[in-house]
């Protein structure tokens, strides 16, 4: 545990954000846009509750914020779920390039 | 290179592996199955730093919840067997060099950065404690965001209900073949797209 | 004295008579608007002839001589401490006299149209019209100021269009209207040119001031007189201006060519406008502005001489070939009006010298009655006969005695018959002339002699010369000769003939305000008398009983004839170079510049807009993830930004 850093778990953290912006940039399907968006949310969990481990001890303002993240996470994946559905119900299609009517 | 730090590498290489393999397979039922890995990997990590309770909510809320709901989905839009498309090879290259470049960035303030911890006495994640300062309402209790939060929780239970609910139409309006749909959607598409091509 | 407000109501009860039938009469009253309107021209020349009485009788001669008198004045536009534009009233002898001729014929007029104008369905407009015409022609003479006349001449121009357009279903009428306007438009422009000059260098645009500076030893005058143009100094150059526009106004050669087309509006107004009161404007303004002329610059009163005996001359030749009787009208009131011009042109200022001012206003009072008396016996026959064409007509004495005998009655007055009217102010005129120009004299009495022969050519032509037959239909049950209202106005005016030359005008109207006597010399109005009574007797041999003469003489004449007759191809060449020349050279490039320069920029400009929002659309492209690029992307940059970059 002693050799295991604040960097190493911002590491982690860091690089799970930027796989998630990556996918999110990426990816043609509305649900894997989804599991993206939730690999950035947990990324960020991990690096509140690394300073709240590291930094901050004495308090638990790190783990509040996580649970509460969760929380909305959760609410979010939810309603972005009912959304992608009633998109598929109109178009038939999860493709997000098919959902380019509010242009030009 | 101590057990715990094993271990550590272990949980990270779960974590950043499924991350990667969820974000660049072609099947999507494959790409549900790694992210349930990185979240495990991450419930793990948490275990791991003695976070126990924070643990144990990734694995019922994420694991338990968030990836069924995602499997669900994708059973309910029937593409669970197909390949998906693959991105413009264009996109994905920008993509990949804004988050490596966006990485590399941030890691090197992270490297520069010398992090103090504090001194204080350190407070025990467990379970009385949370509870204990969630309910407060002094300083760092947390009682307002908890309620705002189930307040949350019931308005997006409520908005799901409602955007993803099947209206049963009256007798005569059952459009009879979902081609209907597309067509007017399609056809709503290009009278949209000839208006403004009018301006 | 009458107090201001009464003297304002002279020119504001004919405007409110305006508002009162445009506004609310023509919807709901459109019978009763011709009684508002002469009620309220009636009232105008009860108070022009108690201004008229109080001020020659009582209170306008101060130490013997008549004086200007301002009873109101207004600043209106102040341009600087000195120049500001006023709006306010002017009495002196000639304003009050042309206030009483104005109002009479107006009010003439407006009785005659009752009857003539019954029954058409623009009733109330004619009528509004009329006294819109009114008020600018009383606020015109009334003017003390060089742009209040200004404002009020084209105040009467576009009252003058809407009258000669009142037929606006005619395509000639509205052809005529446009040509009365943009010609005497035309002339404004020299107008406006010297009253900018005159403006300039005599630092004032009040009538009073300006003649004050202009006439006296004063520094403008000096700077307007060495200041020169291609030769000629700047105080010819405002005057002659100012008198293109008089010149364009009183049809006066070469812009008259718009008074023949002008009979194309009904009979009274012609009588009104195109007779009595309008074309004697350039008249009215030159005889305002005349102490400049004759002190400062007799060059430009040599001018305006020239021009008005040439008209003269040159009208009274034509309307010995007309045979639209409203026309041979309208080319004797050309004949007459530069009659009132070149009178003015040879006069000088004060004293003996100052005849042919006086004998020039004595002509235009007298003028106006037997020109107004004759056109509206024109309007009478050509009410009975439904033409206007001599050869319709013929031997009417029978059917309509009263017409005729006022009609003779104004010939003889415009022939200069004693003791009619016309008598007395041609031999002022000839007297005037023979002292200055003995060449414009002979011109003169020669016109004299022609006017004599064409207007009793017209007089037999109408009333004698043939039986009449009616065309058509049965003229039986007809409405006869005329309503009463038709034949009231034409018996007054024809009592004005006979009894106008007898008024002391010499006492009361003259170029300095001193009263002048003038003495009779028999043997000089003998030659004049004869040489009429001359052109009578040949105008009855040739049309009295209708026989080839006058058809022979024409053959004999030949070419001269033709040209005549075809007005002198005025009209061809106005229109060779306005449409070949104006419109080719200057139209058409401009239009061209119009087309392509202005529009092809301003479309360059949108087109241009267009094209790059065409280009830069595709950014809105309705798909998420690039929307999300570029959010990330702009979130490196402001990192970047603030953490290495900013200072």
């Amino acid at each position: 545990m002693n050799e295991i850093g604040l960097t190493h778990l911002l590491f982690v953290s860091i690089a799970l954000f930027f796989i998630g912006v990556y996918g999110f940039l990426t990816r043609r399907n509305m649900i894997t846009m989804l599991m993206s968006i939730e690999l950035i949310l947990n990324s960020v969990n991990i690096n509140f509750i690394a300073f709240n481990k590291y930094l901050y001890a004495n308090k638990l303002d790190g783990l509040f914020f996580t649970i509460f993240v969760i929380t909305i996470a959760a609410a979010e994946a939810a309603v972005a779920i009912a959304i992608i559905i009633n998109l598929y119900r109109n178009t038939r299609s999860i493709d997000v390039e098919d959902a380019d009517t509010m242009k030009f | 290179m101590s057990a715990s730090t094993i271990i550590f590498y272990i949980l990270s290489a779960l974590i950043l592996g499924g991350g990667i393999l969820a974000v660049t397979v072609r099947k999507i039922f494959r790409a549900a199955i790694f992210l349930l890995f990185s979240l495990i990997g991450i419930a793990g990590l948490y275990f791991y730093l003695n976070y126990e309770f924070i643990g144990a909510v990734q694995i019922v809320v994420y694991v338990g919840g968030i990836v069924v709901l995602i499997i669900f989905s994708v059973f309910l839009t029937h593409a669970s067997g197909d390949d998906m498309n693959k991105p413009k090879l264009t996109r994905s290259i920008f993509s990949l060099l804004a988050a490596v470049f966006a990485f590399a960035l941030t890691m090197s303030y992270v490297l520069k950065e010398q992090f103090v911890p504090t001194t204080q006495k350190a407070i025990e994640p467990n379970v009385t404690n949370i509870g204990t300062q969630m309910l407060s309402t002094s300083a760092h209790g947390y009682v307002l965001p908890f309620e705002v939060v189930s307040m949350l929780l019931l308005a997006a239970m409520i908005g799901c209900i409602v955007i993803a609910i099947k209206v049963k139409l009256p007798a005569h309006e059952v459009p009879s073949d979902i081609e209907d749909n597309r067509l007017m959607a399609a056809s709503k598409d290009t009278l949209g797209s000839a208006l403004t091509e009018q301006v | 004295m009458l107090n201001s407000g009464l003297i304002a109501l002279i020119p504001l009860l004919p405007i409110i008579s305006f508002i009162l039938i445009s506004l609310v009469g023509r919807k709901y009253f459109p019978k009763l608007c011709s009684a508002v309107a002469t009620l309220a021209i009636f009232g105008s020349f009860i108070l022009s002839l108690t201004v008229a009485y109080q001020y020659f009788f009582q209170v306008g001669k101060v130490n013997g001589i008549y004086q200007k008198l301002i009873p109101l004045k207004y600043v209106w536009l102040q341009f600087s401490p000195n120049v500001s534009i006023d709006m306010g009233i002017l009495l002196d002898a000639i304003s009050v006299m042309m206030i009483v001729v104005v109002t009479f014929i107006s009010l003439m007029v407006h009785i005659y149209s009752m009857g003539y104008m019954k029954g058409e369905e623009r009733y109330a407009t004619y009528y509004s019209f009329l006294s819109l015409f009114t008020f600018s022609m009383l606020g015109l003479v009334l003017a003390c100021n060089i742009f209040q006349i200004y404002i009020f001449w084209e105040l009467v121009g576009v009252s003058s269009f809407l009258l000669i357009g009142y037929y606006f279903n005619k395509p000639s009428a509205v052809a005529a209207a446009k040509k009365a306007f943009i010609v005497t438009r035309f002339a404004d422009l020299g107008f406006l040119i010297g009253i900018l000059v005159l403006a300039y260098y005599s630092g004032t645009l009040d009538f009073q001031s300006m003649i004050g500076r202009l006439t006296s030893h004063s520094d403008q005058l000096s700077s307007i007189t060495a200041a020169s143009f291609m030769g000629i100094s700047a105080l010819t150059w405002g005057l002659l201006l100012v008198f293109i526009g008089g010149a364009g106004k009183s049809a006066m050669f070469p812009l008259h060519i718009w008074l023949p087309d002008a009979m194309e509006g009904p009979t009274p107004v012609s009588a009104l406008i195109h007779a009595a009161t309008m074309v004697v404007a350039g008249v009215y303004l030159v005889a305002r502005l005349f102490p400049i002329f004759s002190i400062s610059c007799p060059e430009a009163l040599n001018v305006v001489a020239y021009v008005g005996i040439f008209s003269s001359f040159f009208a009274a030749i034509i309307a010995c070939t007309q045979t639209d009787i409203k026309r041979v009208l309208a080319y004797s009131t050309m004949s007459q009006i530069g009659y009132m011009m070149f009178a003015l042109g040879v006069s000088r200022y004060g004293g003996e010298n100052g005849l042919g001012y006086m004998a020039s206003m004595f002509h235009l009072f007298t003028h106006a009655m037997f020109k107004a008396l004759l056109f509206l016996g024109a309007g009478s026959v050509i009410h009975y006969v439904h033409s206007n064409e001599m050869k319709d007509m013929g031997g009417l004495r029978k059917h309509m005695p009263i017409t005729h005998i006022t009609f003779l009655v104004a010939c003889l007055a415009i022939a200069g018959i004693p003791p009619f009217a016309g008598f007395f102010s041609k031999e002022e005129i000839l007297q005037a002339a023979f002292h200055a120009n003995k060449m414009i004299f002979v011109i003169a009495i020669i016109t004299a002699a022609i006017t004599a022969f064409y207007m009793f050519r017209l007089y037999f032509s109408i009333f004698w010369n043939k039986t009449y037959v009616a065309h058509g239909h049965g003229h039986d049950d007809h409405h006869g000769e005329g309503t009463f209202t038709m034949k009231l106005p034409l018996v007054i005016l024809g009592i004005m003939s006979i009894v106008a030359g007898f008024v002391p005008f010499s006492k009361l109207v003259t170029s300095d305000g001193l009263p002048l006597v003038t003495e009779f010399h028999i043997s000089f109005s003998i030659a004049p008398v004869l040489l009429a009574t001359g052109g009578i007797l040949l105008a009855l041999a040739f049309y009295k009983k209708e026989n080839s003469k006058p058809q022979s003489m024409a053959n004999g004449l030949g070419a001269l004839y033709r040209s005549a007759y075809k007005k002198f191809y005025i009209d061809e060449i106005y229109l060779f170079i306005t449409k070949k020349l104006v419109f080719n050279l200057i139209g058409r490039p401009a239009a061209w510049f119009d087309r392509n320069v202005i529009d092809g920029t301003i479309n360059l400009v949108g087109n241009g807009t267009a094209g790059i929002s065409n280009a830069i659309k595709t950014l809105q492209s309705g798909k998420m993830q690039q929307y999300a690029s570029y959010f990330f992307t702009g979130v490196i940059a402001f990192v970047i930004l603030f953490i290495y970059l900013w200072t």
